[in-house]
């Protein structure tokens, strides 16, 4: 859990950081979601004290983050950012392995939590381990920089744009990914990001900040139905809020459980958008539904998409 | 030139032929040997044929023939590596004819004649190395086998000298009339030189480091370096005579530990200056070269600075660091020559003595040591660069 009290940051008389007040739970996925310079990685920076704050109180997992010695706190809080930073003079073991040596973990230990990260990233272990940064793709580094972040088993994972610089496929599989991990093991993690859409799809609370200051915290279907300004309305994109409502809601919650429709079925579980993007694809206003188990369990109509 | 000899390997080995060719000429038109009637008078160049025993010049000869040919073969890897084993062969036996050249020659001459080293001699030792040197690129040569040959060569000419084969050349015959103080000087010139650079880096790199991170130090510290470094070495020695008397004078405790105007003080002082400015300027670039995003990771992750500067800035650093080096030993190394100027001493005494009597032969002795001495210091420490960057490599 991550307490943040009317945390100020200024440099001279500008503030980047004003009188921001958040509270990110155990467990969480908390975006921060804002315009580049509105003050979101400077916040984050704040909580492991690569920046120190220059008002107000940060608490981790309940402990004032200044009575903790800096190194100690960032031992214990995963870091991955956009530019990732492997060393590039280590192989990638070594690399992941960084915090538990620093922690001192036995060394058969170590070994087995590098082999468990690299299948948790769908790398083959053997192949990956005594590999230099330098010869991964972008999106495979950024996937050793995550796992770098996670060896300790940290209890809070800041991430700074991380897949900023991916290319949009490989952002897309590393989102799918990390949503996976985050659900495996429950890592309470705080991420910065400009991207509404990849906001939307990761988190379940978001943090939007404008000049400094924080706008609205809420989740993403309530931030999209009552956004709290015309900033934030502007942000989302005033004309799209409701192909967004889309993307986060799924069929099962507009599913009409007595209709049944022709053709390929769509998932209860895929999002509203899908279902309007097939009905577009297909010239139809209704798709049959299927579960998990591909059984038929209704069917979707365009007069519910769109009311 | 060489690319496209590369590209087309049947067209032969056009560095070689140039090689084997000045070689040829060489030993054809010049002299391989001199002989002076004495020490103080200069010599007559004297051929190879006229002064070797002939299974000596069969051997050239042949050797020499086979380089030749080998330049105009379809070059393979094969062929290079005969290349490089005829060229170390042939300037092993070139040496060796030098010297019995020598022996031959004084025993007819008598004592006091001096046999001297000779133009054909010096352009094939430079050949037959470069030679080696071409093929080991062809070959492109890893570390082991480069330094392997090196010390091979060395060991063997080593040995010779060992045997008595050089005893009569006059370069021999200065070195044992100065044997005692030649040990004596080489030891100082190294006192110079590694006293120089060890101070140097005391200095120079917690400033190179320190200069980083303050952009605000950064032009007065280059300016200053910069200017010390256009002074000409002379005039900074002469320079430091004054202050250093005078400081010598005042504190009588500091003349105990040998501070005086002139002595081994002020030069140790001149060469230290000389030192900082590469010393500094490499260990900046050295440090600013190192990726700003992995610092930020690094103490992302809960590195102390301590731990960021020994486990990565350090370590990433490391081949401009020693590129720098090899520059300082290289620049100390020879600038060390001129400080026996001042009496400080070091292999430079001998160039300026030989430099006073008209002896070509005694400057010979003290610059033929400090030369190899600045190419096994550039061979070493590129070596050294070359297999941390195997290992760092893939």
């Amino acid at each position: 859990m991550i307490e943040i009290e009317r945390v100020v940051k200024s440099y001279g008389d500008r503030k980047v950081v004003d009188q921001v007040s958040l509270t990110v739970e155990s467990g969480a996925f908390c975006v921060l979601l804002g315009t580049s310079g509105c003050g979101k990685s400077t916040l984050l920076k704040m909580v492991n004290r690569l920046i120190p704050a220059t008002e107000g109180t940060i608490r981790v997992g309940g402990e004032d983050i200044r009575g903790i010695p800096a190194e100690q706190l960032r031992r214990r809080i995963g870091y991955a950012i956009q530019s990732i930073g492997l060393f590039p003079h280590w192989n990638i073991e070594d690399n992941i392995a960084t915090v538990p040596r620093l922690l001192k973990w036995p060394e058969a230990r170590i070994r087995d939590r590098v082999t468990e990260l690299l299948d948790l990233f769908h790398l083959d272990p053997e192949l990956y381990r005594r590999k230099r940064p330098s010869q991964l793709s972008g999106g495979q580094q950024q996937r050793i920089g995550v796992a770098r972040a996670l060896a300790a088993e940290p209890e809070l994972l800041l991430m700074d744009e991380p897949f900023g610089a991916l290319d949009p496929i490989t952002r897309d599989v590393l989102q799918t990914e990390l949503a996976r991990i985050h659900k495996a093991t429950g890592t309470t993690i705080l991420f910065v990001t400009h991207d509404i859409d990849e906001a939307l799809r990761l988190a379940d609370r978001i943090a939007i900040m404008d000049s400094g200051r924080l706008v609205q915290h809420t989740t993403p279907i309530d931030l999209l139905e009552h956004p709290a300004n015309d900033f934030v309305r502007d942000f989302i994109g005033r004309s799209e809020i409701s192909l967004k409502l889309l993307s986060v809601r799924t069929v099962a919650e507009r599913l009409r459980p007595a209709e049944r429709g022709d053709g390929e079925p769509i998932a209860a579980t895929a999002p509203l958008r899908e279902a309007l993007a097939l009905m577009i694809a297909r010239g139809t206003g209704r798709l049959p539904v299927s579960d998990a188990a591909g059984h038929p369990v209704g069917a979707v109509l365009l007069e519910d998409l769109i009311q | 030139m060489t690319e496209a000899v590369a590209a087309n390997p049947a067209r032969g080995n056009r560095v070689l032929l140039v090689l084997a060719g000045l070689g040829w000429l060489g030993m054809i038109g010049a002299g391989f040997v001199s002989l002076a009637p004495n020490r103080l008078m200069s010599g007559r160049p004297l051929s190879l044929w006229m002064v070797t025993d002939w299974p000596t010049l069969a051997g050239i000869t042949v050797l020499g023939a086979a380089l030749l040919a080998a330049a105009f073969r379809p070059q393979g890897k094969a062929l290079h590596r005969a290349t490089a084993l005829i060229a170390a062969l042939l300037l092993l036996l070139i040496f060796f004819a030098a010297g019995r050249a020598a022996e031959a020659l004084s025993a007819a001459a008598g004592p006091v004649a001096r046999i001297s080293l000779g133009t054909a001699f010096w352009l094939t030792i430079s050949c037959t190395s470069l030679a080696i040197v071409d093929s080991f690129q062809r070959l492109k040569a890893g570390p082991v086998l480069r330094i392997g040959t090196a010390l091979a060569v060395c060991a063997s000419v080593a040995v010779m000298a060992a045997g008595g084969v050089f005893d009569a050349l006059s370069i021999m015959v200065e070195y044992r009339s100065h044997q005692t103080s030649f040990a004596h000087e080489l030891a100082r010139h190294g006192v110079l030189v590694l006293g120089s650079v060890g101070a140097g880096l005391a200095i120079g790199v917690p400033l190179g480091i320190k200069l980083t991170s303050s952009l605000r130090l950064r032009g007065p510290v280059f300016g200053t370096l910069n200017l010390l470094q256009t002074v000409p070495s002379v005039a900074l020695f002469g320079l430091l005579i004054a202050p250093l008397s005078l400081l010598a004078a005042a504190v009588p405790a500091l003349k105990a530990f040998g501070v005086e105007g002139i002595g081994a003080t002020p030069a140790l002082i001149a060469l230290t200056c000389y030192a900082l400015l590469p010393i500094v300027r490499y260990t900046y670039s050295a440090f600013s070269g190192v990726d700003p995003v992995v610092i930020e990771a690094g103490l992302g992750v809960g590195f102390t600075r301590g731990q960021i500067l020994w486990r990565v800035s350090l370590p990433l650093a490391t081949p401009v660091l020693l590129a720098g080096l090899r520059i300082v030993l290289i620049q100390s190394i020879g600038l060390a020559v001129v400080a026996a100027l001042i009496g400080a001493g070091g292999l430079g005494t001998f160039v300026f003595q030989g430099i006073g009597q008209d002896a070509v032969d005694l400057v010979l002795l003290g610059t033929l040591p400090t030369i190899f001495l600045a190419l096994a210091t550039d061979f070493t420490l590129k070596s050294v660069t070359s297999i941390l960057q195997q290992r760092m490599a893939p």
